[in-house]
């Protein structure tokens, strides 16, 4: 074999590159998140089935977002009570962003960029 | 394929035509775009902000509009913590009568009028040069005349910060969270690379509270509603002789300054 010193070189680290997600997480757990207790067809706030929100928040927040910001459409009226359409003054009222949305975007990997900006007072990320 | 002559010049007449409509088309964009002059808001509602000079006197007048501000909408203080002045991000900030109004050619205003510093923020201009080049539409007017910044589409790309004649817009050339000094947890903080700027406070009006700024001041600064013939903007224009910045570039701005005259002239 020419240069085989070098292909075999080259080819450890091939590998080592690939397989470096592997070993460096190796070992480690992530808590797999609980299955949510609450009933998926409940409604949530906006009149949407709880299941629904679970599976597509991220599209309902992106159109709650044009509403509000090129809209105006702030607020949305549910069960009677008239609720902000807002991460900071909205969703953290009720959930808290470590406990309840950190479970499951931790668990997948999932860093949104949400919270870039909007920001939460109980992590104190300011 | 054989084509005669009768129609290649069928293909061609159709031709000459779609091309016609298309210079057509362009031609007509260019026109509306450049008579800038026409384009005076008829809509129900144009926000606008009438600043009464004569009302602010101590230096803690104009401290506490800009703090209300500040506070509300998590305004990092960049200076002097960086040294970089074009790191400062500002939304409404005090500066000399030179800087307000370079266009003001005469030379014997009252002394004690040039001596006064005026309150500066975007002028929410009725026909924005921001809105025009942005080219992800991130900024955009809002049919109640308010110059809104879409945070989220913004790419930062400064191409409104040139366009704006007023300075009004920021950069966030660092991640503003570190330097912002009393947190407001109601309102989102901005991200490094976006460019942000004076909203009107549009939160506050959506609940029927004025803009921060115009409640600290003690009446100097009015906000309202100026295409309402009775609104109280209108009716301090009407008997007030008022300013507006650089109203020549013809961005029709919706800030007004009124100076009054006798108490400079003593």
């Amino acid at each position: 074999m020419y240069n085989g010193g070098k292909i075999i070189a080259g080819l450890i680290i091939f590998i080592a590159l690939v397989t470096f997600p592997f070993y460096t997480n190796m070992g480690k757990t992530i808590e797999k998140p609980a299955d949510p207790t609450a009933a998926a067809d409940e409604l949530h706030i906006g009149n949407v089935p709880i299941g629904q929100m679970r599976a597509e928040h991220m599209m309902i927040l992106d159109k709650w977002r044009d509403e509000v910001v090129r809209g105006g459409e702030r607020f949305i009226t549910f069960d009677g009570d008239q609720y902000e359409k807002s991460i900071q003054n909205g969703c953290l009222a009720c959930h808290s962003k470590q406990d309840f949305c950190g479970k499951c975007h931790n668990f997948a990997g999932v860093n949104p960029y949400c919270w870039n900006c909007h920001y939460s007072s109980e992590e104190d990320q300011l | 394929m054989r084509i005669d002559r009768r129609k290649f010049l069928k293909l061609a007449g159709c031709t000459g035509v779609g091309l016609g409509l298309s210079a057509a088309d362009i031609f007509k964009d260019t026109v509306e775009a450049s008579s800038g002059h026409s384009a005076v808001s008829t809509a129900a509602t144009r926000y606008a902000m009438v600043i009464d000079i004569r009302k602010l006197q101590t230096a803690e007048d104009y401290q506490r509009i800009v703090d209300a501000c500040d506070k509300i909408h998590n305004i990092p203080t960049l200076i002097p913590e960086k040294g970089n002045p074009k790191h400062e991000v500002k939304w409404i900030w005090n500066d000399t009568y030179g800087h307000s109004f370079p266009d003001q050619k005469n030379f014997y205003h009252p002394e004690a009028f040039k001596q006064k510093l005026f309150p500066l923020l975007c002028n929410h201009c009725d026909s924005p040069p921001c809105v025009r080049v942005c080219p992800t539409k991130a900024t955009f007017k809002r049919p109640d005349g308010i110059v809104q910044q879409d945070m989220h589409r913004c790419i930062g790309c400064r191409f409104c910060m040139a366009a704006c004649p007023y300075g009004s817009r920021s950069f966030n050339f660092v991640d503003p969270r570190p330097f912002i000094k009393d947190k407001n947890p109601e309102y989102p903080t901005r991200s490094m690379g976006v460019v942000e700027k004076c909203t009107f406070c549009s939160e506050r009006l959506e609940k029927g509270e004025q803009p921060a700024c115009a409640e600290a001041s003690n009446g100097a600064l009015v906000f309202g509603n100026l295409n309402d013939p009775e609104s109280e903007v209108r009716k301090i224009l009407k008997t007030n002789f008022s300013l507006q910045r650089k109203p020549e570039l013809g961005t029709m701005p919706s800030v007004f300054y009124v100076i009054g005259g006798e108490e400079y002239a003593g």
